[in-house]
């Protein structure tokens, strides 16, 4: 549905995507992920023919964005980071102007538009001007207009940002009901909402992409490193070189908190030594009163490689 | 086809929406007014009935009232981001730029249509010259496509409208009057002379308000919207390879 391959784009002297390829699939709901300036709205630019890439291609439908530019804009919805929406025109008035634009006639657009009002629920607000509305409605309305001529792909960058956890909620049980029908792309920097909404996650950081996979996956990535946190009563020098040379068990910190050794142990892939702890423990009559796994969680694993990325981009850059 | 009358009917609706194109049609329809009343001796027993020393100083008004109805077409998209949706949308650069210059040019001439009501001052009261006043408004209609043209281009090569309003009335004023002005002295001669003759709107609107209607301003008239046109659509396209 959507093919992306070697896909380069610079501004200037600096490339703000470099080398990215993926494919997403009809029906898919794909989240791009990556902090600020990673590149993700300007590779949904070239996706949408706002803007042409340096180098590379792309392809939405079976059309090159660059060479089969208006087909690939018939058959695509696209809601821009800012929903820029004309102030001065009405919700209906607005809807009508883009419905003629889209090529729906006169005869559908009336039906075409209360499909998409009442799906997103605009329609108590459909007579105002848009310029009273507030950043929730109109990030509704903008929705709207990219579902009006009932394209294949949407294209939504960023469509939760400034909205409040309602709307947030609301927004992303109107998106996963709309993948049943369209195949979605969205781009984030807020993790929760591409992990509770996409099926397929893309990184991307400095302009390039880090890792693809669905959220399990990822996850599963960083827990083959996971820490176990412990806390012991007893001697510290004897309790660390005792944990410390059980079977399976990597690193040992430990700190003193009120009388009780807090420890922080890695544990090798895959072993569960939180029973040998336990007997290990109770061996020496050491008291033990927490144990607990730590399983690491997208978020660290967000950070690390995109921190990672970004020590690598300005490693390179010219000065 | 069916865009380009879409996008116009949204441009149309558009500029009465803002206070702008009321400001300048009360301030046009004002001066006009004046210029009738006190400029002229034709509203007075015995004295032509025609509007053609009223008609002689709207080029000077039009380089300063015309930038200022179209300052707003591109920058405004640009500033407000609706440029991406726009671009983005199945439209040409091309229909998006003829559509911006219908919606500015039929304002214009609805400013234009204002001062019919002298003609039926001048109809009740005397028996004008109809022919004259057709090439008089015939001329003016020109005059306006070629300056909407320019303010459209102006206008799309910056976000900020103010500079595109001062760019767009300086370079009317330039093309305008002082091109008429440089010519009588002396100390202009050779290409630049040339250049300034061929230029000069004044004069070429002068021939217009005698009745004349040349093939030869014609075309100059009609060229010079065209080539605006095609230069506003060239400075868009361009924004999308920035």
């Amino acid at each position: 549905m959507i093919q992306v391959k070697n896909l380069s784009k610079w501004y200037g002297p600096v490339k703000a995507v470099d080398d990215v390829s993926f494919r997403i699939r009809e029906g898919e709901i794909v989240g791009f992920l990556g902090p600020n300036g990673a590149g993700k709205t300007t590779t949904l630019r070239i996706l949408t023919c706002f803007m042409p890439a340096s180098s590379g291609s792309a392809s939405v439908a079976g059309h090159d964005v660059f060479t089969e530019s208006m087909q690939v804009r018939e058959k695509i919805g696209y809601l821009p980071e800012s929903v820029p929406l004309y102030p001065e025109m009405r919700v209906r008035e607005y809807l009508n102007f883009r419905a003629k634009i889209r090529g729906i006639g006169s005869a559908d657009r009336p039906a075409a538009i209360e499909r998409v009002t009442r799906r997103c629920r605009v329609t108590e607000f459909i007579d105002r001007p848009i310029g009273q509305l507030s950043r929730g409605m109109k990030q509704r309305v903008g929705l709207s207009e990219t579902l009006i001529h009932d394209p294949k792909a949407l294209i939504l960058d960023e469509p939760t940002v400034g909205l409040d956890p309602a709307q947030i909620r609301e927004t992303r049980n109107l998106i996963r009901e709309l993948a049943k029908s369209h195949t979605v792309i969205l781009s984030s920097h807020i993790l929760p909402e591409v992990e509770a909404t996409c099926e397929r996650i893309i990184v991307i950081a400095a302009g390039q992409i880090v890792a693809k996979g669905s959220p399990s996956e990822l996850k599963e990535r960083i827990t083959s490193s996971s820490r176990l946190i412990a806390e012991i009563r007893g001697p510290a020098d004897a309790i660390k070189a005792a944990v410390g040379g059980l079977n399976g068990v990597g690193k040992v910190d430990g700190s003193l908190v009120d009388g009780w050794n807090h420890l922080i142990i890695e544990a090798q892939s895959g072993q569960d030594v939180r029973e040998d702890i336990y007997n290990m423990a109770s061996k020496n009559g050491w008291a033990l009163r927490e144990i607990r796994r730590e399983v690491a969680s997208l978020e660290d694993f967000f950070v690390q490689i995109t921190a990672q990325q970004n020590i690598e981009r300005e490693g390179q850059s010219p000065t | 086809m069916r865009n380009i009358l879409a996008m116009t009917q949204r441009e149309l609706a558009s500029f009465f929406y803002s206070p702008i194109a009321y400001v300048v049609l009360f301030a046009f329809t004002l001066m006009v007014g004046l210029l009738f009343v006190f400029l002229t001796e034709n509203f007075t027993p015995g004295g032509e009935a025609s509007l053609r020393d009223t008609f002689t100083w709207l080029p000077l008004l039009l380089c300063v009232t015309v930038p200022v109805l179209t300052m707003r077409l591109m920058s405004e998209e640009y500033r407000s981001g609706t440029i991406e949706t726009l671009m983005t949308a199945p439209i040409s650069d091309a229909e998006v730029v003829v559509s911006k210059f219908l919606g500015a040019f039929l304002v214009y001439a609805a400013m234009l249509g204002f001062t019919l009501f002298y003609v039926i001052l001048l109809a009740i009261y005397g028996n004008p010259d109809y022919g004259l006043l057709c090439g008089s408004y015939f001329g003016l209609l020109l005059i306006g496509a070629m300056f909407v043209a320019i303010g459209l281009f102006f206008s799309s090569i910056t976000r900020n409208q103010i500079i595109a309003a001062l760019l767009g009335a300086f370079f009317l004023l330039l093309i305008t009057i002082l091109a008429s002005i440089l010519v009588q002295s002396t100390e202009v001669s050779g290409m630049l002379r040339t250049v300034l003759l061929m230029v000069s709107v004044w004069d070429r609107f002068h021939h217009f308000n005698r009745g004349l209607v040349d093939l030869n301003n014609l075309v100059f008239f009609v060229g010079g919207t065209a080539f605006f046109l095609f230069l506003a659509v060239k400075v868009v396209e361009s924004r999308r390879w920035r």
